[in-house]
C-alpha cells in the first residue's frame, strides 16, 4: 500500500494520566495490521506526574522512521487537552496540519496557584484555527461511560476521521488486544462513540 | 499473551526498543537477568520477568545496580547466559565489580544493557555510558533500530561466549521508550545446567590479565570489522560522509532525504562502536574530503575517529570533521532531525527551513507568551505532597533555619513548587542522607541548622543503608525521613525487598525497613502522612533531639491505590465553601496546590476535577470550613 503522504506524521498530545501512552499503541499496533511501518516516541519521564506528554507517531509504506517527527512535521494531531494540542501545533504544526481536539481543560498546577493564566478555551480554539487547516472538537470527557475512556474516544474519532489509512476492523482488533479483558467493553464503546462524533474526511 | 513469548518466526511486531532487547535475549536462550529499575532500562527486566515462569528463566529485582551485576555474574561464570540492564547512573553503581570482572572474565554469554538519558528527562545527569565500555575494555554495541535492538543483545551473547567478555550494549531513551516494527526469530528450547568449573576467576596477577584483556579487545575488533551491524549507503565517491551511530542512524538518513543530498552524501552507520572497527571505516573514507559525526551525548566517535584519522593521516590524507568541535551538534541533550538537517545544511552552504519562517515566529511566540506552562507535579492524591508538606510546616514551627537534602525518586519533585520547594539538594541514589550525615557533623562549627534527608523506601534498600550506620558510628545529628509508598513508584512501582513480592510477582519474604534501622541502633517512628497534624507535630518533637532519628512515611503511591480500589467520589459542598470570604486565600487549590482541586471562577468556590482526583480524601481534614467530603464517609 502507498501512502498519500509518507511518512503519515500523527502526535498524540495530553496531560499524565490521561491515557496518551496507550491511546498511541492501540494506532499503532492498527498500523501494523495494515502492514504498514509503524515507530512511536513517547515522552515518558513526566507521563504520570502531571507534566505535558506526547506520542509522536509515524507510518509508512516504505521505511522505518525516527521516533521524533521534525519541527512544523506534524500531520495529525490529537490533542486530549485544549492547552496542549496548542502547545503542539506551535512546533509542529503547519498549515496544512488537521487537528482533532478534547476542549475539556486540565489546569496545570500554576494556574491553580494563581501564577499563571489558562487562556477561556474558545479563544484556544480559535488560535488553534487559525494556524492550521482544520479543527475537530469532540468533548470526548463527557462521550464515554467514565472519564477513563476519554483517550479511546479520541482514537475513535480518529478512527472516523478517515485521516489514517487504518480500517476501523483493525482499530477494533487492536483496542481487544491491547486493552484487558474487563475494561474492553467500556473502550470500545467508546472507541464508536469517538467515530460517531466526527465528520469524515 | 505477551508478545515475548510468541514463537512464530518471521512475524512482524511492535515492540518497544526495551522489549525488544528483552526478546533478543530470550532468543539468546538466556537464563538469568537482574537489574535495579531505572527510567530509560526497566522494561528489559520487567517484560524478562513476566515470561519467566513460562520460558523457564530466573529474573530479580535487585536491591541495587552492584548486586545485579554480581549475581549475573555468578551465573555466567556457571556457563549460564546472564543479561544485567541499567539506567546511566547505575554504571557507576556497579562499576567497582565491573573494572575487575573485566580482567577475570566471563563463561556464559554476558550482556550488560546500559540505557542512557539524554536531556536527562528523568535522570540527574546526562552521562554518556559508552565512556564506561572504553574505560572497562568492554565491547559496545549501540543499536539504531528496533530490529536491531533484538538482533544484536541476541548476537553480543554470542559474542561474549567466544570471547569470555562482558559486552555492553548502549541503547537510549528514543530507542528503548520508542516502539517500532520488529520481525521475530526463534525461541530455543535448550535449557542449560549451571557448574561452577572451580576455574581461577580472581583478579590477581593483574598486568597478566590485563593485557590478555587487551588481546580479548582486538578480538572483538576483527569480529567488528566483518559486523553486519555496520553498514554503509550514499554514493560510491560522496562529498561528505556522516558518520553514525545508534540514534543518529534515523535522523541522518531523513536528513539526507529532507535536503535531497542523497547523491553526494553517504552515512556510514556504526553498530560495533568500541573497539572501533578501523579498517572498514578507512575503506568508506577513502574518497571523502568531509565527515560529519552524529551522536548522542558525548563527542565519543568523533574523539576515537579523530585519532584514527590522525593514525591515518599518510593514506587518507586531510579530512575536514565536523561534529560537536566544531558546533555543528551539540554534545548535551537530545538530538533530532532538525539538528542534523541544519548542521548538514550549514556545511554545504545550504538553508533548512522546515517551515515557513514567519508562521514558525507565530507559533512559537504563542507557545512561550500565551501558554501557561505545565510545571511537574506529584499526582492527585500522592502521599509525597503530604509528606513535604508536613516537612515544611515542622521546620518552620523550629524555626532554625533547617532544611531538606533531597533523593532520586517521584520526591525529587520536591524541588520544585509541587513539593512547596522543600527539597534544597538533589544529587544520586543515597545521596541525601549521606550529605545530611555530613551536615549533621557541623556542630563545631557553629552550624546550628537542622537537616532532614528525605529518600524513598526503594532508596532505603539501595543506597541508604552505609549511610545510616556511619550516622550512628560516628553519632551525626540527622532526621531521615523515608518516604514509603511500597514499591519503586518512579520507575512504574517495581517491588523491593520491603514490598512483599518478587520480580514475579509471588510472595517474598519482606524486610522491615524499621527492623533495619532498630538493628542499627537508631530511632525510628512510622507514621501516615495523610494524619497530618500528627506528622507535624512528631516531626517537629524529632527534630528537636539530637543524634539520629528514622521517620517512616508509609502510605501506598496513589497510582496503585487507584488501580486496585473503587475510587471514591470526593466533592465540595457548595453550601460550605464560601470562596475567598472564608481567609483561607484558596488554600486547598492554591497552597496545597493538589491538581484534583480546581476553582470555579463562575461560582468563586472551590471544586473537585473528577478527570484528575483519585479519591484520597486528604484534603477534607485541610478545609477549614469543612466543605470537602468523601462520598458515604
Amino acid at each position: 500500500m502507498a501512502l498519500e503522504k509518507d511518512p503519515l506524521n500523527l502526535i498524540i498530545t495530553g496531560v499524565g494520566g490521561q491515557g496518551n501512552v496507550l491511546a498511541s499503541q492501540v494506532v499503532a499496533w492498527a498500523a501494523i495490521r495494515e502492514g504498514l511501518y509503524v515507530t512511536v516516541g513517547e515522552t515518558y519521564g513526566a507521563s504520570q506526574r502531571g507534566g505535558a506528554v506526547m506520542s509522536h507517531l509515524r507510518l509508512s509504506a516504505e521505511s522505518q522512521y525516527s521516533a521524533w517527527i521534525p519541527e512544523g512535521q506534524a500531520d495529525i494531531v490529537v490533542g486530549l487537552e485544549p492547552v496542549e494540542a496548542l502547545r503542539v501545533i506551535a512546533e509542529f504544526g503547519n498549515p496544512k496540519t488537521r487537528v482533532i481536539v478534547n476542549p475539556r481543560p486540565i489546569y496545570p498546577i500554576g494556574v491553580l496557584s494563581g501564577e499563571a493564566k489558562y487562556p477561556p478555551v474558545e479563544e484556544i480554539l480559535g488560535k488553534l484555527g487559525e494556524l492550521v487547516d482544520r479543527v475537530e472538537v469532540v468533548e470526548a470527557t463527557e462521550a464515554g461511560e467514565t472519564v477513563l475512556v476519554a483517550n479511546m474516544v479520541m482514537v475513535g474519532a480518529l478512527a472516523g476521521s478517515g485521516l489514517v489509512p487504518i480500517t476501523i476492523a483493525s482499530f477494533e482488533e487492536a483496542i481487544a488486544e491491547i486493552i484487558a479483558p474487563k475494561d474492553l467493553q467500556s473502550n470500545l464503546q467508546a472507541f464508536k462513540k469517538g467515530m460517531e462524533a466526527i465528520t469524515k474526511g | 499473551m505477551s508478545i515475548l513469548k510468541i514463537d512464530e518466526p518471521g512475524r512482524s511486531v511492535l515492540l518497544m526498543g526495551n522489549e525488544a532487547i528483552a526478546r533478543g535475549a530470550i532468543e539468546a536462550g538466556v537464563d538469568f537477568c537482574a537489574a535495579y529499575p531505572g527510567t530509560p532500562s526497566s522494561e528489559i527486566l520487567e517484560s524478562l520477568a513476566r515470561v519467566a515462569q513460562d520460558l523457564g528463566l530466573y529474573a530479580e529485582w535487585s536491591t541495587n545496580e552492584m548486586v545485579s551485576l554480581e549475581a549475573a555474574a555468578a551465573a555466567s561464570l556457571s556457563g549460564l547466559r546472564a543479561i544485567v540492564a541499567m539506567k546511566q547512573n547505575g554504571l557507576n553503581v556497579c562499576s567497582d565489580f565491573l573494572m575487575t570482572v573485566n580482567l577475570t572474565g566471563t563463561r556464559g554469554g554476558f550482556v550488560l544493557v546500559a540505557c542512557d538519558d539524554p536531556t536527562a528527562t528523568s535522570s540527574t545527569n546526562e552521562q554518556d555510558s559508552r565512556n564506561f565500555a572504553r574505560f572497562a575494555d568492554m565491547p559496545l554495541l549501540e543499536p539504531a533500530t528496533f530490529q536491531e535492538a533484538k538482533d544484536m543483545t541476541k548476537w553480543a551473547f554470542e559474542l561474549s561466549e567466544r570471547l569470555r567478555l562482558p559486552c555492553m550494549i548502549r541503547s537510549v531513551s528514543r530507542l528503548s521508550h520508542g516502539r517500532g516494527n520488529v520481525k521475530l526469530g526463534e525461541i530455543p528450547k535448550m535449557r542449560r545446567m549451571a557448574r561452577f568449573e572451580g576455574a581461577y576467576v580472581s583478579a590477581m596477577f593483574v598486568p597478566m590479565l590485563h593485557s590478555a584483556l587487551h588481546q580479548k579487545l582486538e578480538e572483538a575488533q576483527k569480529e567488528f570489522e566483518e559486523s553486519e551491524f555496520n553498514w554503509y549507503v550514499g554514493p560510491e565517491k560522496a562529498t561528505l560522509i556522516i558518520i553514525t551511530s545508534g540514534s543518529g542512524w534515523f535522523y541522518s538518513r531523513e536528513a539526507v532525504k529532507t535536503l535531497g543530498l542523497e547523491d553526494e552524501v553517504g552515512i556510514l552507520k556504526l553498530g560495533t562502536t568500541w573497539p572501533l572497527p578501523e579498517r572498514f571505516i578507512v575503506h568508506h573514507l577513502k574518497h571523502t574530503p568531509q565527515v560529519l559525526i552524529v551522536e548522542e551525548i558525548d563527542p565519543f566517535l568523533e574523539q576515537n575517529i579523530k585519532v584514527l584519522l590522525a593514525e591515518e593521516a599518510k593514506s587518507l590524507g586531510a579530512i575536514d570533521v565536523y561534529g560537536a568541535k566544531s558546533g555543528h551538534l551539540p554534545s548535551v541533550g537530545s538530538i533530532n532531525q532538525d539538528k542534523v538537517a541544519g548542521a548538514l545544511a550549514s556545511i554545504k552552504g545550504l538553508e533548512y527551513r522546515p517551515r515557513d519562517e514567519e508562521y514558525a515566529r507565530r507559533a512559537m511566540e504563542l507557545a512561550l507568551s500565551y501558554l501557561p506552562p505545565r510545571m511537574l507535579t506529584f499526582c492527585a492524591g500522592c502521599p509525597h505532597r503530604a509528606s513535604l508538606w508536613a516537612i515544611k510546616a515542622a521546620l518552620k514551627l523550629d524555626g532554625r533555619n533547617g532544611f531538606v537534602t533531597g533523593d532520586i525518586g517521584c520526591y525529587s519533585l520536591g524541588v520544585g513548587p509541587g513539593g512547596y520547594w522543600q527539597l534544597k539538594t538533589l544529587h544520586c541514589m543515597g545521596a541525601g542522607l549521606g550529605l545530611a550525615t555530613g551536615f549533621g557533623q557541623l556542630k563545631q562549627f557553629a552550624f546550628d541548622q537542622p537537616v532532614i534527608a528525605v529518600a524513598g523506601d526503594s532508596t532505603f534498600f539501595h543506597a541508604c543503608i552505609p549511610a545510616l550506620i556511619n550516622a550512628r558510628f560516628n553519632n551525626s545529628n540527622v532526621l531521615l525521613v523515608v518516604l514509603d509508598n511500597g514499591g519503586t513508584a518512579m520507575t512504574g512501582f517495581q517491588p523491593h525487598p520491603g514490598s512483599g513480592t518478587d520480580a514475579l510477582g509471588r510472595p517474598a519474604p519482606v524486610v522491615e525497613i524499621e527492623e533495619v534501622c532498630q538493628a542499627i541502633g537508631v530511632e525510628v517512628w512510622v507514621r501516615d502522612p495523610f494524619d497530618l497534624d500528627e506528622s507535624i507535630e512528631d516531626l517537629y518533637e524529632m527534630l528537636q533531639r539530637d543524634g539520629v532519628k528514622v521517620m517512616v512515611f508509609r502510605r501506598r503511591c496513589s497510582l496503585i491505590e487507584a488501580r486496585e480500589k473503587e475510587r471514591q467520589k470526593v466533592f465540595v459542598r457548595p453550601e460550605k465553601c464560601i470562596g475567598d470570604d472564608c481567609g483561607c486565600a484558596r488554600f486547598c487549590s492554591r497552597v496545597f496546590n493538589c491538581p484534583g482541586i480546581i476553582w470555579d471562577a463562575e461560582a468563586g468556590k472551590a471544586k473537585i476535577d473528577e478527570v484528575v482526583c483519585t479519591g484520597c480524601g486528604v484534603c477534607v481534614a485541610l478545609c477549614p470550613q469543612g466543605a470537602i467530603v468523601v462520598e458515604g464517609g
